[in-house]
């Protein structure tokens, strides 16, 4: 928590001043009801129409005063909570985009979008309320006290009673609400997660026409998800009704002892009318503490929610180097390199040792499951090895500045993920400045010229999310395009070309070959062929590596090799 | 604006009963809390001066003071619960609602917004109306009857002034409604950026693997920087807005107080003979009256923000609500089972007008018979796919299955007659037996273990912590293959009349799929099989090839007459075995 209170000193000022403003308001809505009584006592008496109009002007300019003070208050709220939502959800995207791939493994993505979006929503008409109300109504209270202690301490000791009545229901019921809240916050990212893989499994949910069973599951979560702001709702629901009960039961009492101490002479009847007022007043004061208190509660749980992640800190240490070392021949080397995902309980990949060195070309072929991709996610240090050392570019990858690092790799991941914006946008992802022509360039390697200079807007189309407008391998080609627009060092191509027919995948090593020449690959495949001409094949099979070497020798002394070359060359 | 609150209400119509009684609680609990002042006065009665205290009438006025306190109190609390039912049940069947009909929209509205947006629809919007229906019907009933008591009181005591303070009223609702209208479009602003930038970052942080992989963190911050300004802009304006609303109905109040005061005074004086006879004490009274009259409008323009917050996320579910979904086909055949004949007849379609994609489609396939489509990318063949299950309706001529036009057919029957598995897997997150059995939920554990070993699947789901109870979710360890795995693993285990398989296989070793040949081979045994693959060692075996380009066939027979024709495709099977 005190993690969030940071973001909060840039408006210190207006923390000061709004609360500030809003007392101002509250001392000139006090002083009302004084110069009513003034007309009351002098006008009426006397029978002075003038200090009849005089002191009604007054009232009107003191209403004026008060509502310039309010607005102002108002404002100062809405800047201070807003500026601080806007720079808070900022801090937040920027952590998790910090964050290594073991911790979004863990945390899931939806949860994360639910917190940037609502929790700091939640956090942020928090402090706006506070600013609003925070003040007023200790103020009145704490005023109502001294003039209460001022007419009859004694009877002053039934409210000292009271006071710590209401204040443990406020707490119990804060304690209480805030492990509900979040469990609500948790529940509403349950209901996120399944709206989101629900729009991603459309076309399969329909295919085995199982919306109604979908909608049914959902109509369940929703219902859960109720029952349990019910449980919550139950709880608050206490506050203010039990506020007005032991409140008014004090004034029950205050007017039995007010009472006798009337008949003892201790007390006027026009002193406990007064206590009585200020009883009442206390009483409207705390039910608007209270319902701030709610209002707070959820804030509370949310920020909570926000400053977990804030506090989760990446597991990966970032190195410090950044420039890339000119004389580095071994582009990439494994050194007996083993890993196993987090909660996994087999190695994902096993004593992994090759070298490969610039401009070679790295084959890696295997099984489904076998390890290929977590190999290539080594690289780019998504994951860090258990044991080993994977080096890069002469350095071991722990070394390495992590974005500095990734500049100078070009990755096609396996699945063809496209963003918003225009075909030009997306591949100028890995190179801001790259011109039209180095973009065009590097179309016609992914062999996507013809089909983009096809469309009526050319690079200037604009894609809906995830590409949605385009085929499998249209999408697979531009993130070719993508990669190799960034001119790398280092090309990693994840089965990125799966999708791709033979001729285009056979086009499109071609010109890989022909205009990368001095590009170091990494090219997972399952075609064989893809990787006849590799300086060095890798064979995996569950996470080992069982054959290392040419095409040629891996033929002659690989079984596994020669069984997955024979099943595609039949 | 109004229409959207109607609906809301509307859709209240389900708790009427907790409505009815939340009223009723608010009612009469409310009206009790108005008598408290009242009873504090005649207890102060009873105790003028020393010895001239009624301690009996005391006790009694006590006594029935605390019976009331408890009663009302009582009464809130379950007003308060009434009205949580009410809200938190109407806000789940809204939700219930919207996302059934997201199961009906048309595929091509889910493929046409962003993702992010449609979860924030579902999510958040709806989250701030929850909190808006809470507030603003509490605010209401305890405001209403407080008003309607007071003004009750207040004609008791003088007629002019009460008409004075009900013909002021008007000017304190005109001010809030000229504001409420002013900040409507701003907080429309914000509700709108508020989805955009939960669209931005459903796309970054769900990629967020690619935005690392690209460096692209600094420039992803960038355009999240520029969103969120705007979005920190428009809420502060639109907070700022609707927050004046609450002051200046206070200043519209101080102004009906001070009116009260000087007639009041005036009329005691004497000086306005019309105000009628006016004691001290009745003005007094007058002047609690008018505060207590006049706050509950305050206490309204003071949750107007998170109403018109909440009518604004309500217009964005609604929208949804609206939008057409796919027609009603209710009324349509329902076809339990099938030949399998399917003949697609001089079709036509086109994803955007200017661009026509398949143009005067025709084949046909006889029952059992095994179609494959081959192609360069982008040239059609997901979306006959698309046409053949309906996800997109044909524009022009038909497609008939068993010589039924599928329009005919309700969409269901006709998408439950084809087993189908895409090129993109989709994993949901729940146990690997869950999964396979998406298709059967009621297949016993025997029949999941064995579809899995069909697919060769069992093996590595052997391996994994917990066996076939292992949660998994897209984003968990599996590789792409292995989910592809999963999703044959759940055609296996239906038993539709066709099938069609979209690079069923295409993130699949050889050598696996190579085992799961003869799995595939069962499968398709006397159905009908639709069947895109780039491997076209797979195709081989296929009735019919029909080889396409830019929308249209271009060549269509058996692998034998197609390479004889020396083509289109005898070029593609030859480029598979050489190499660049």
């Amino acid at each position: 928590m005190q993690k969030l209170l940071r973001f909060l000193r840039p408006y210190r000022l207006e923390l000061v001043l709004g609360p500030l403003f809003k007392l101002l308001e509250a001392i000139f809505e006090l002083i009302v009801p004084v110069v009513m009584a003034r007309i009351i006592d002098n006008g009426i008496a006397g029978k002075d129409t003038g200090y009849v109009l005089r002191m009604s002007g007054l009232i009107v300019l003191l209403g004026v005063c008060g509502l310039g003070f309010s607005l102002t208050c108002q404002y100062l709220a809405a800047r201070c909570a807003f500026g601080y939502g806007t720079e808070l959800r900022l801090t937040l995207f920027r952590h998790i985009n910090t964050l290594s791939c073991t911790e979004l493994d863990k945390l899931g993505t939806s949860t994360l979008v639910n917190r940037i979006t609502n929790d700091v929503t939640a956090s942020q008409s928090g402090v706006n309320m506070f600013i609003r109300l925070a003040s007023r109504a200790p103020f009145l209270i704490a005023g109502a006290i001294v003039i209460v202690m001022l007419i009859d301490w004694q009877l002053s000791l039934i409210f000292l009673l009271i006071a710590p009545i209401v204040a443990f229901l406020l707490w119990y019921v804060m304690r209480r609400t805030i492990p509900l809240y979040s469990k609500n916050q948790r529940k509403l990212d349950g209901i996120a997660r399944h709206t989101g893989e629900s729009l991603d499994g459309m076309r399969v949910i329909r295919a085995f026409a199982r919306q109604k069973q979908e909608a049914a599951d959902f109509a369940a979560e929703c219902a859960d998800l109720e029952q349990s702001m019910l449980v919550a709702g139950r709880i608050s629901a206490i506050l203010n009704p039990m506020t007005f009960m032991i409140m008014n039961l004090g004034i029950v009492a205050v007017l039995w002892f007010g009472g006798m101490h009337i008949d003892t002479g201790r007390l006027t009847q026009g002193e406990l009318t007064a206590f009585a007022n200020c009883m009442t007043q206390i009483l409207l004061a705390m039910v608007a503490l209270a319902n701030l208190i709610q209002i707070l509660t959820k804030a509370q749980a949310s920020s909570l929610r926000v400053a977990q992640v804030l506090e989760t800190p990446s597991t990966m240490q970032d190195g410090t180097e950044t420039s890339l070392p000119p004389e580095a021949e071994e582009v990439l080397s494994f050194a007996h390199v083993s890993f196993a995902y987090e909660g996994a309980g087999d190695a994902a990949l096993e004593d992994i040792d090759f070298t490969l060195k610039r401009g070679q070309t790295l084959g890696i072929i295997g099984g489904t499951g076998s390890g290929k991709s977590t190999l290539a996610a080594l690289i780019t240090r998504d994951y860090d090895a258990v044991s080993g050392e994977v080096r890069c570019f002469g350095r071991n990858v722990r070394n390495w500045q992590q974005q500095a690092l990734r500049s100078h790799i070009g990755v096609v991941p396996q699945k063809a993920v496209l963003f918003t914006g225009t075909i030009a946008d997306n591949l100028r992802w890995g190179c801001a400045d790259a011109t039209d022509e180095a973009l065009h360039h590097a179309l016609e390697i992914a062999q996507a010229a013809d089909f983009v200079d096809a469309l009526p807007r050319g690079m200037q189309t604009h894609l809906v999310q995830g590409g949605r407008n385009l085929s499998g391998g249209q999408k697979q080609r531009l993130t070719i395009a993508r990669a190799l627009a960034r001119r790398p060092e280092l090309l990693i191509l994840d089965d990125s070309m799966s999708a791709l027919d033979y001729a285009t995948d056979a086009a499109l090593r071609g010109a890989l070959a022909k205009e990368c020449a001095g590009m170091t690959t990494v090219v997972i495949s399952q075609r064989a062929t893809s990787l006849l001409h590799a300086d060095l094949i890798l064979v995996l099979e569950d996470g080992r590596c069982v054959g290392q070497g040419t095409h040629e020798t891996l033929l002659r002394d690989c079984e596994v090799y020669r069984e997955i070359y024979g099943s595609q060359m039949q | 604006m109004k229409n959207t609150i109607f609906r809301i209400l509307h859709y209240t119509r389900r708790y009427r009963r907790d409505l009815v009684l939340s009223i009723l609680c608010t009612l009469t609990g409310v009206s009790l809390s108005l008598v408290v002042p009242i009873l504090i006065g005649m207890a102060v009665d009873y105790a003028v001066s020393p010895g001239k205290v009624d301690f009996a009438g005391l006790g009694h006025t006590a006594l029935l003071l605390a019976v009331t306190v408890l009663v009302s109190g009582v009464l809130q609390w379950l007003a308060g619960l009434f009205i949580n039912r009410l809200a938190f049940g109407t806000v789940r069947e809204l939700r219930t609602e919207l996302t059934e009909k997201l199961g009906r929209m048309p595929i091509s509205y889910i493929d046409g917004n962003a993702r992010g947006d449609i979860i924030a629809r579902v999510v958040s919007d709806i989250e701030i109306l929850s909190d808006g229906l809470l507030q603003g019907f509490a605010q209401l009933f305890t405001g209403v009857v407080t008003i309607l008591g007071t003004l009750l009181l207040m004609l008791t005591r003088n007629l002019i002034i009460t008409a004075i303070v009900v013909l002021m009223t008007p000017l304190s609702l005109l001010v809030a409604a000229k504001i409420s209208a002013m900040s409507h479009t701003t907080f429309q602003r914000q509700s709108a950026l508020r989805g955009d930038i939960g669209a931005l970052t459903e796309e970054l942080v769900g990629n967020l693997r690619v935005v690392k992989a690209f460096t692209y963190e600094d420039r992803a911050e960038e355009r999240f920087t520029a969103v969120n300004a705007d979005l920190g802009e428009a809420g502060r304006r639109a907070t700022f807005c609707a927050s004046i609303s609450n002051p200046t109905t206070r200043f519209v109040n101080n102004l009906i107080y001070a009116a009260v005061g000087t007639v009041g005074a005036l009329g005691a004086i004497g000086v306005l003979p019309w105000v009628g006879v006016m004691s001290v004490g009745t003005l007094t009274s007058f002047l609690s009256y008018a505060n207590q009259y006049t706050k509950p409008f305050n206490e309204i323009s003071g949750v107007v923000a998170e109403l018109q917050n909440a009518v604004s996320c309500a217009q964005r579910v609604f929208e949804v609500l609206d939008a057409p979904a796919e027609p009603d086909d209710s009324g349509c055949t329902v076809m339990q089972t099938c030949e399998g004949s399917i003949e697609v007849r001089d079709v036509s379609f086109s994803y955007t007008p200017e661009k026509p994609l398949i143009r005067h489609f025709s084949m046909k396939a006889q029952p059992g018979q095994r179609i494959a489509i081959v192609g360069p990318t982008g040239c059609g063949k997901s979306t006959i796919i698309n046409l053949l299950l309906r996800f997109y309706e044909v524009q022009q001529g038909e497609i008939l299955l068993d010589g039924i036009s599928t329009q005919e057919l309700t969409r269901d029957s006709l998408r439950s007659l084809f087993g189908m598995v895409l090129q993109e897997t989709w994993i949901f997150t729940g146990t690997v037996a869950e999964n396979i059995a998406y298709g059967k939920p009621d297949a016993t554990p025997e029949e999941i273990e064995q579809a899995a070993r069909a697919v060769h699947a069992h093996g590595f789901i052997k391996r994994l912590p917990e066996g076939y109870q292992t949660v998994i979710s897209d984003s968990s360890g599996l590789s792409q293959g292995q989910k592809q795995l999963l999703c044959i693993a759940r055609i296996m285990l239906t038993d539709p009349p066709m099938l069609i398989l979209d690079e069923a296989t295409s993130s699949i070793d050889l050598r696996t799929e190579h085992r799961i040949q003869r799995a595939f081979e069962k499968l398709m045994r006397g159905r009908t099989s639709f069947i895109i693959a780039h491997r076209l060692s797979t195709i081989r075996s296929a009735d019919l090839i029909l080889v396409m380009r830019d929308g249209n066939i271009i060549e269509q027979g058996t692998h034998d007459t197609l390479m004889a024709q020396n083509g289109s495709y005898a070029q593609l099977y030859q480029s598979q075995f050489h190499t660049a």
